[in-house]
């Protein structure tokens, strides 16, 4: 599953760029994962703070 | 709710406001949506823009300007440092911006010039009727609004869904986007008359670490690596290490994080009753990262464009094709020849930087422009620069 750690993203919206099942839409300081997250894990290495996190 | 106008743009950044501002201006309905609460923060950008490209098409305002610097100082991995002045420099110094009052500036000219700005609304999608776009679904503070309209602006940034909606796939590679994080920092050493770029692939692997003043020994010092050698967290270590080393002083005042796209020119950027622009078209210059001005520009020319193809009465891909052939002729050769650079810049060794830039360092940079300084480093570099030879003439 893709855990979001809320406490650390700064919404800047890197991770809806570079997701290629379109699965992350940031609603202002919010970011939701939809269904569609296949946990490839892309999103992960982009985000410049690590605030993502594929777990098992 | 519902309404009706001529021309959406969803996204109220640099893009987005001149789109609309040129719009309205023609006489257009114009509507922009725009997902925040505030224009303009928070802030995903080192805020430094070239002089002249910038008043070319906007008259700034005093307040817009946070500094205004003399020219670049290029620091090679082994500390030669490279200073280029202003005028020459290439487009991406002069002046820094304060990007909160700068983006809300921009929005107000739209909105003088009649458009309607809708902040807190969000769009979600595209209204559809025959498969073609007639309008957009929002969600305005809470509630769900619905806009029809003709045309249909994307200006929405790195995080751009209208043109995937569309059909456009704009997605990302890993290899097309620079992470990066930035302090706005004070310290006594920063430099108040130039923007320092540092290079090297310890402190920025394929990409390079920046400090752009601010007036009163405060700076935008920041970061950004491919998404190729980033990981988790990445940016944000590395620019800690880098102020560390270089502004072991320095107070943090502000955080920024975001995504650069650096993927060259797009495919294509219409679509029945679509244009994007700026990041959600991926206008960026894939080189320097700058993106303020592209956007602004691919803005007028599609603000322009949406007015003449609403007059013809077609406004499917084809009506709609002026645009296309008006932002690749004014930005995308641009952006494709800076795509080639950076595809070579991020191979450079350390030890390739530094020859390139030492150089230099017998050379008189001060009345060169980037073309000129490429033409004296292909002659003394030969070897090196091979690849690039097609580009250096
Ligand atoms: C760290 C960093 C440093 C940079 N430094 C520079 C620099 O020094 N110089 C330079 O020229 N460029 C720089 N850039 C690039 C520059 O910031 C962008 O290219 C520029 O902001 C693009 O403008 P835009 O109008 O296309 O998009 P943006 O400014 O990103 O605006 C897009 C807007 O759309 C809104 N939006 C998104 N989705 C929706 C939706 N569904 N509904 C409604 N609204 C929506 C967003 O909230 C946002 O306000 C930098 C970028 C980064 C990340
Ligand atoms: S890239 Fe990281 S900081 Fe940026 S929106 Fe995504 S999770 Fe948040
Ligand atoms: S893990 Fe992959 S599919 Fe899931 S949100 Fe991230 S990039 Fe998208």
């Amino acid at each position: 599953m893709l855990t979001v750690n809320r406490y650390k993203c700064c919404y800047c919206g890197a991770c809806v760029g570079v997701c290629p099942t379109c699965a992350l839409e940031l609603v202002e300081t919010w970011l939701e994962v939809s269904a569609d997250c296949r946990e490839c894990g892309i999103c992960t290495k982009i985000c410049p703070v690590g605030a993502l996190e594929v777990k098992a | 709710m519902s309404m009706m106008c001529d021309v959406i743009v969803v996204g109220a950044g640099p893009g987005g406001s001149m789109a609309a501002r040129t719009a309205a201006a023609a006489g257009l309905k114009v509507v922009m949506l725009e997902t925040r609460q505030e224009i303009g923060d928070p802030v995903r950008c080192a805020e430094g823009v070239g002089k002249r490209a910038l008043c070319q098409m906007v008259k700034p305002e005093p307040e817009w300007i946070a500094a205004e610097v003399k020219g670049a100082k290029i620091y090679s991995p082994d500390g030669t440092c490279i200073v280029m002045s202003e005028d020459k420099g290439g487009a991406e110094v002069g002046y820094v911006l304060e990007r909160k009052v700068f983006d809300r500036g921009l929005a107000m000219e739209a909105a003088r010039a009649g458009a309607k700005v809708m902040v807190k609304t969000r769009a979600l999608g595209l209204l559809r009727k025959d498969g073609v776009p007639v309008g957009v679904s929002a969600m305005r503070i809470g509630e769900p609004l619905q806009i029809e309209a003709p045309l249909i602006i994307g200006a929405d940034g790195v995080e751009s869904k209208v043109g995937r909606w569309a059909g456009i796939d704009t997605t990302l590679k890993l290899k097309d986007i620079e992470s990066c994080a930035q302090f706005l920092a004070s310290d006594p050493s920063v430099d108040d008359q130039y923007c320092e770029f540092f290079l090297g692939n310890s402190i920025a692997p394929a990409g390079y670490v920046w400090s752009f003043p601010k007036g009163e020994k405060l700076a935008n010092v920041g970061l950004g690596i491919m998404g190729t050698k980033s990981k988790p967290g990445e940016a944000t270590r590395l620019l800690k290490q880098f102020m560390k080393s270089r502004f072991p002083n320095g107070k943090v005042l502000e955080m920024v994080v975001g995504g650069d796209p650096c993927s060259g020119p797009i495919e294509s950027a219409t679509a029945d009753g679509v244009m994007l622009v700026g990041d959600a078209a991926r206008q960026t210059d894939p080189f320097t990262g700058g993106g303020i001005l592209t956007a602004m520009q691919a803005g007028i020319i599609a603000g322009d464009v949406a007015a003449k193809a609403l007059q013809a009465g077609n406004v499917r891909r084809e009506g709609l094709k002026e645009y296309e052939d008006r932002w690749r002729e004014e930005i995308g050769v641009h952006l494709a020849r800076s795509f080639e650079f950076k595809e070579f810049f991020v191979k450079l060794t350390d030890k390739d930087l530094n020859q390139l830039l030492g150089s230099l360092k017998r050379e008189d940079m001060t009345k060169m422009d980037l073309r000129a300084m490429l033409r004296v480093l292909f002659r003394l570099n030969p070897k090196l620069l091979w690849e690039l030879k097609h580009l250096v003439v």
